[in-house]
């Protein structure tokens, strides 16, 4: 297949080791990837922060940049929860006939990247070696948009080497939630701590997930504990040889 | 009454409010029953359990509210009266109008039973208990209904004593609470009453409590 | 400061309510520890109902119906109400509300006398409006007769949760409280205890008191009855015993047939606390026309009350909140709600329906931060028994404050919203994307420490990004951005050649 990457704004700035990494596991898989270059962001932050009409433009850019894609991947829960769950609203709004068809005939190509795995694709092992004890936290847009249920442990679970345990707080938020955790810092530390303590319960090495804005969250507290766990999205995993 | 000179006009202005922010023109009487006709219900609305598991559940789930039941067949009922109050030590009780022919049978002699016309709340709350009939009863929730009729009687005697025996027969009890509701279709204006175990709080530190008011203690006599 | 309620119109911004909050150990134990009793409990009930879902869906039909024929139902209510000897009142706001309860209260004496106590069923809706508080100035005591409430009120506090409203006390506070307040010395300190010690208090005011108010969990259109669902008896006690029974309720709450109950009468005891039934429910219809002996109150007013609510009907995408039927399941999933308890939410309803309700019941002129309140995680959705979708309103909600913050000169006195219709335009092109990421790795170097493996994180970041900081540290943006890198991988496999 030829999967067109849509990398999201912030995994381009900050972790463009995961983009790195799903290239990786999908032409080890056999595939071919090309990633359409005028791509910015999928609009989240700025519609779930109230500012719809700032939003609003760049639905239409991801059209134009994805509209001929035979699939489009992404190594992003968050993201992707917008656009199944926004952007056919953002259409309507925008009254536009060609924009709606053009969304309603997108969104079925669209993937997250764990769920292009075990949904699309239907495969569990995709070859990884990663022999660390590792812990996952299940992202809300993953667990309640995207409905990932247990596709994610079920790809962990056959990497060569690895110690998947289970996390006690798995299904609670992070605190994360995009601006939230600025606007509101105090309670969003106060989640915070509740996972990072659940985290450090299980004594892994490791904490991944398929989102690394929560990521970034728990391990920007388990870097300034000094814990030495550290995060790793599921795709460097995945991409573990 | 000066009340009616406090809001003046509120009925108006807001019904007018609630038109205008529903914003569709104004739909016929018929027109909502049929939208209400079509609305999906595909829950269950019938139970699916023979005759006997559902009996079973109504006992095993009102002893889960710390009711006590016990089964009985028809004919035994005023010797299982007597044998229930005097095993709890109760003599004098309140009953509804019409509870023998509710019960069909006489009720047990060797107690008082005193027949609610209209007694005041203090005179009910020297009683030690009340007994009536009911109207159904719903297997899968433990729960009884009382209506206002014969038999059962108005709802301040099931209130006020401490100790309620309810005599529940077999025929009146149902699955779920769709079958429950059917049954009461008809007779939806009369004061109803759902009663579920014995009074209970969950509000100091959510641990479920019996007994804050109304009966204590609740025990079930199941006819069949 | 009995009666004086939580008042969104002067409570702090959530942001500094939590604030304070999150440092209350005490509080945060007891939320933590009730709300995941009764998230058990609900799980365990609702996993017995292989129909669960379909409920919900009834739940949710059946509330989008009523609410696009909202005037229709009420005046169907009213009429059925009405021939059963029930009195029908209407307010447009909270004051009108208030003012004819206590017109009702003090016409309910015996013998032209005005009552000078009433008792009362906890109601949310009576908490919005402030009712004791309005009852108290006009001479009148009301006696809160559930558990809970009775706690609050002894307390002199105020509820934090709509289904449990004192969850945010231990059984040791209670016992204070009551000790102190009913003059029992030697009360023990069980539950039963205390449960009991509130019996023998409230019973003798059950008994004797004439005039009663409660609020109103349903009202059925198709009959003109009302429907309570309670635990613990008083409810019963206060819509039997007393001679004249006022119920008010938000418009909100009429439902159009008998028959809608078998659902709502299946979510909402699952929902709310965990059971498959709760001890009690009532219905009734107007009043018993016996003279002698009959059944309940002889005369009973309902006062149906808009209170902004007709605004919220005109939001097509907001009018979902009136669908709530007040089960309080979403406080009970809320991971913000279990670090800050109610109280923060500056409003009598709290959690993720206090987030969308209480501003719009301001008419979105107070309690703007509540919106922001929420890491919109979706768990409220996930139990909502009525499927409100509460974060798509929250976001929608969030639009409506920034278009009130983003007008006019207002902007200017707004640094996000200036910051964030930036970051918008620099999205609108790659182009200028690329270059603020370069700015941005620029403007880092100053503020990163490179740890021992020789990256560079930043653990101070300035203004509103330290929020951010104040717990976490930020990796720095590594050299060479994701489309760098595949721009130089495509390059050199053209290139190789």
């Amino acid at each position: 297949m030829r999967v067109s990457l849509f990398i999201t704004c912030y995994n381009d700035t900050l972790f463009p080791e995961t983009g790195q990494a799903v290239v990786k596991v999908l032409e080890r898989l056999g595939h071919t990837v090309d990633f359409p270059s005028k791509q910015t962001c999928c609009g989240q932050m700025h519609w779930n922060t109230g500012y719809q009409e700032e939003a609003l433009p760049l639905l239409p850019r991801f059209i134009e940049q994805f509209k001929d894609s035979e699939v489009v991947v992404c190594p992003s829960t968050s993201c992707i929860a917008m656009m199944k769950d926004h952007y056919p609203l953002m259409a309507e709004r925008s009254k536009d006939e060609g924009l709606k068809k053009a969304v309603a005939e997108i969104l079925p190509r669209v993937w997250e990247f764990s769920q292009f795995l075990t949904q699309k694709l239907g495969i569990e092992d995709v070859g990884a070696y990663f022999p660390h004890r590792v812990t996952y936290h299940a992202s809300c847009h993953g667990l309640r948009s995207l409905q990932l249920g247990d596709g994610p442990q079920r790809l962990l679970r056959a990497v060569r080497g690895l110690e998947l345990v289970e996390l006690e707080t798995l299904e609670q938020c992070c605190g994360f939630g995009g601006t939230f955790a600025i606007k509101n810092a105090e309670v969003s530390s106060a989640m915070l701590a509740d996972k990072v303590r659940s985290v450090l319960n299980t004594r892994a090495e490791v904490v991944t997930g398929c989102d690394n804005s929560c990521l970034m969250h728990i391990g920007g507290s388990l870097h300034r504990q000094r814990t030495g766990v550290r995060p790793v999205h599921i795709a460097e995993i995945l991409a573990g040889e | 009454m000066g009340v009616e000179l406090i809001a003046v006009g509120a009925r108006e202005d807001v019904l007018r409010k609630i038109r205008t922010s529903i914003g569709a023109p104004a739909v016929s009487s018929p027109a909502i029953e049929a939208e209400w006709n079509a609305l999906p219900r595909e829950y269950n609305r019938v139970g699916s359990l023979s005759r006997e598991a559902v009996l079973e559940m109504l006992d095993e789930r009102l002893r889960d509210y710390d009711a006590s039941v016990i089964r009985i067949q028809s004919g035994a009922v005023a010797e299982t009266i007597a044998k229930q109050l005097t095993e709890r030590g109760k003599h004098r009780l309140v009953i509804p109008q019409g509870l023998a022919e509710a019960l069909g049978e006489a009720l047990p002699t060797g107690f008082e039973f005193v027949v609610d016309e209209g007694l005041s709340t203090t005179e009910l709350d020297s009683f030690e208990g009340v007994v009536t009939a009911s109207t159904v009863a719903i297997a899968e929730t433990g729960t009884i209904v009382l209506q206002n009729v014969a038999g059962e009687g108005r709802r301040a005697p099931t209130l006020v004593p401490d100790y309620h025996l309810c005599i529940v027969r077999a025929s009146d009890v149902v699955e779920n609470v769709p079958e429950a509701m059917a049954r009461l279709a008809a007779t939806a204006s009369l004061a109803t009453t759902f009663v579920s175990g014995p009074s209970a709080t969950a509000d100091i530190e959510m641990t479920r409590i019996k007994g804050v008011h109304g009966p204590r203690f609740l025990d079930v006599i199941l006819v069949t | 400061m009995s009666g004086a309620g939580l008042d969104p119109r002067t409570a702090p911004k959530f942001q500094v309510a939590a604030r304070v909050l999150v440092g209350d150990s005490q509080m945060r134990k007891n939320v933590r520890h009730a709300t995941k009793v009764i998230q058990t409990k609900r799980a365990k009930v609702v996993a017995e109902m292989p129909d669960w879902q379909k409920l919900r869906e009834a739940g949710k039909a059946i509330r989008q119906h009523t609410m696009r024929h909202l005037d229709f139902y009420l005046e169907q209510f009213e009429r059925n109400c009405t021939a059963a000897g029930g009195v029908v009142h209407w307010a447009r706001n909270a004051e009108e509300a208030r003012q004819i309860v206590i017109g009702l209260v003090k016409a309910s004496g015996a013998m032209g006398e005005s009552p000078t106590e009433v008792i009362k069923i906890k109601s949310m809706t009576t908490e919005e409006i402030q009712l004791n508080k309005a009852l108290e100035e006009a001479g009148v005591h009301a006696y809160e007769t559930d558990l809970a409430e009775l706690i609050i009120q002894l307390g002199h506090d105020q509820p934090s949760h709509i289904v449990v409203p004192a969850l945010h006390k231990n059984r040791a506070q209670i016992r204070e409280i009551f000790m102190r307040e009913m003059n029992l010395p030697n009360l023990g300190g069980t539950p039963q205890d205390l449960a009991d010690a509130a019996r023998r208090f409230l019973r003798e005011k059950f008994l004797r008191v004439k005039t009663a108010v409660s609020g109103a969990n349903f009202l059925v259109a198709e009959t003109g009855s009302v429907c309570i669902v309670e635990s613990e008896g008083n409810g019963r006690m206060c819509l039997t015993l007393p001679e004249t029974l006022i119920s008010v309720a938000g418009i909100d709450k009429v439902v159009p047939r008998y028959q809608d109950l078998e659902v709502l009468l299946q979510l909402l005891p699952r929902s709310a606390t965990g059971e498959r039934m709760n001890p009690y429910n009532s219905l009734w219809t107007g009043v018993d026309p016996a003279e002698k002996g009959g059944d309940g109150p002889r005369t009973f007013h309902v006062v149906l009350m808009d209170n902004a609510r007709s605004e919220i009907l005109a939001d097509e995408e907001a009018r979902q909140t009136l669908h709530c039927i007040r089960c309080g399941a979403c406080q009970n999933a809320c991971p913000v709600y279990q670090q800050t308890g109610g109280h923060a939410y500056g409003s009598v309803y709290a959690g993720p329906i206090g987030a969308i309700l209480t501003p719009q019941l301001m008419e979105m002129h107070h309690a703007q931060s509540l919106p922001y309140a929420s890491s919109l995680c979706g768990a409220c959705y996930e139990v909502c028994p009525v499927k409100i979708n509460i974060p798509e309103v929250l976001i929608h909600l969030r639009n409506k404050v920034v278009k009130q913050q983003s007008s006019g000169f207002h902007i200017l006195a707004n640094p996000e919203v200036m910051a964030l219709k930036a970051v918008a335009q620099v999205f609108r092109s790659d182009k200028v994307f690329r270059v603020s990421q370069k700015l941005g790795r620029l403007a880092e170097l100053p503020l990163s420490h490179k740890d021992g493996q020789g990256v560079g994180w930043i653990d101070w970041l300035p203004g509103m990004l330290g929020g951010w900081t104040q717990v976490r540290d930020l990796r720095v943006m590594p050299k060479q951005t994701f489309r760098q890198w595949f721009e130089e991988r495509e390059k050199n496999k053209q290139g190789g050649k």
